[in-house]
């Protein structure tokens, strides 16, 4: 048991120095959802009343852009060097490297959230209704949805044409009901209401996927 | 196997002709809805032969990952491409209906945007196997129809907590429908799937004989390096 576990630790923390060093994703994605949010502002131009409504779903999806840019570089530098096809031929299992990924982008997309949110706050005016706490539950779990399959669906796009476009077009379709819990859940906490519903679904959906992408990697990582 | 096949055609076009003939002159006219209604009888037969191909084709993707069998490979291309075919049907013969009905083309309702999502996660699916290398691609495809047919539930109770504006369903809804009209419907969805049956056969034929091309091409060219350079 403690031979996976390591595995998944040295890479993890080997890719959170190399992130350290060249803060080559995060630099990318913060400049990213900072257009993002500029753009979105001039194009709407809301008023505070107005943003309440629509910020749940400006926050998701600037940080959903911002998570593709992240998830495209996870698997490109493993490319490099044939890293990769060295891990496929030790005997390492696969899981313990898809969990050190997802985890290390885990960890990149909620650096950004904590540094973007401010900004969010500060630029469309926002203020919850009612206890603002839980949406500390809703980041998790829809970050975690994000970039497990995320995740994922890079891995299987490192093996397409044109990698970079395949991402986001595998990604999106199956990430909708998760981006809807998200983006409802958010909504319906900044008005002071419930979202228990929401954030059940979304649990749920982190529950299965996360199963079956455990179940799936290793097959996808030596399709041949 | 190869007599059968255009038996099974002149079958299904006498069947399709015999529905439509149902559909437009027997079948009795709606009290409120008047004539359009009969698009019906095409958009729910057209609905429940996609799903029924996107059933299969999960069941051969799971099938191929446990058995590697190619001709399950085949099956869930098959029944992907033509599901989507079907699918497509749906979402335009939607709109045709709604818009002198609802008065709107479209709305966010739950099983409309059930089916378009349904529609972009098969398409996505189409996409991967058009971009994946050829070695890769039943391997790649399969583990993405899983989680495609997973993510199907989360749709379905994601878009369930809004408002319902779709008709109830024909089949276990609380709507009642006149005996022949779903006499009717049954006959055209009995024809459609028929016609579905068959486009996915001669697709499976087409998709194998190419498949058993590319391997010889394959192996002359290994045979003959100075064939090869042409």
């Amino acid at each position: 048991m403690s031979a996976p576990t390591g595995i998944t630790r040295v890479t993890l923390l080997k890719d959170l120095r190399l992130e350290w060093r060249s803060k080559d994703a995060i630099n990318s994605m913060l400049f990213f959802s900072l257009l993002v949010v500029v753009v979105f502002s001039f194009s709407f131009d809301p008023s505070a009343e107005e943003s309440r409504q629509i910020a749940g779903g400006l926050v998701w999806v600037a940080f959903l852009f911002a998570a593709v840019v992240a998830l495209n570089q996870t698997w490109a530098r493993e490319i490099r060097n044939q890293v990769l096809d060295a891990y496929r031929v030790s005997p390492a299992p696969a899981n313990s490297l898809f969990i050190a990924k997802t985890l290390g982008n885990f960890i990149f997309v909620s650096v950004l959230e904590a540094l973007m949110t401010p900004l969010f706050i500060m630029f469309y005016r926002l203020r919850a209704l009612g206890p603002a706490w839980p949406l500390l539950l809703v980041a998790a779990l829809g970050t975690w949805a994000l970039v497990v399959n995320g995740t994922f669906f890079a891995a299987m796009s490192l093996r397409t044409r044109s990698r970079e476009i395949m991402l986001p077009l595998l990604l999106f379709p199956i990430s909708i009901p998760a981006l809807l819990a998200m983006v409802q859940a958010t909504t319906s906490i900044l008005n002071g209401e419930g979202a228990r519903f929401w954030i059940v679904l979304l649990a749920t959906y982190d529950l299965v996927f996360t199963t079956v992408c455990l179940l799936l990697f290793e097959t996808v990582l030596n399709a041949e | 196997m190869k007599k059968l096949f255009p038996i099974l055609g002149v079958l299904t076009a006498i069947l399709l002709i015999y529905a439509l003939y149902q559909a437009l002159v027997v079948a009795p006219t709606e009290r409120t809805m008047g004539d359009v209604q009969r698009i019906f009888y095409y958009h729910v037969p057209s609905a429940w032969t996609a799903f029924i191909l996107f059933f299969i084709n999960f069941g051969a993707s799971v099938f191929y990952l446990i058995k590697r069998n190619p001709a399950a490979d085949i099956v869930a291309l098959v029944t992907a491409e033509v599901g989507v075919v079907f699918c497509t049907v749906v979402l335009i013969t939607g709109p045709i209906w709604a818009r002198p009905v609802w008065g709107i083309w479209w709305t966010w309702d739950m099983r409309l945007t059930s089916t378009l999502v349904l529609w972009l996660i098969y398409v996505s699916y189409l996409f991967l196997r058009r971009f994946s290398s050829s070695g890769e691609t039943p391997l790649l495809a399969a583990a993405l129809a899983v989680l495609g047919a997973l993510c199907v539930p989360f749709v379905y109770f994601s878009i369930w907590f809004f408002r319902t504006q779709h008709p109830q369903p024909v089949m276990g809804g609380g709507g009642s429908i006149d005996p022949r009209m779903l006499h009717v419907l049954l006959i055209n969805w009995l024809a459609f799937s028929c016609f579905a049956f068959l486009v996915c056969w001669s697709r499976y034929r087409l998709e194998k004989l190419q498949r058993e091309v590319d391997h010889a091409h394959a192996l002359e060219s290994l045979m003959d390096p100075r064939g090869s350079a042409r």
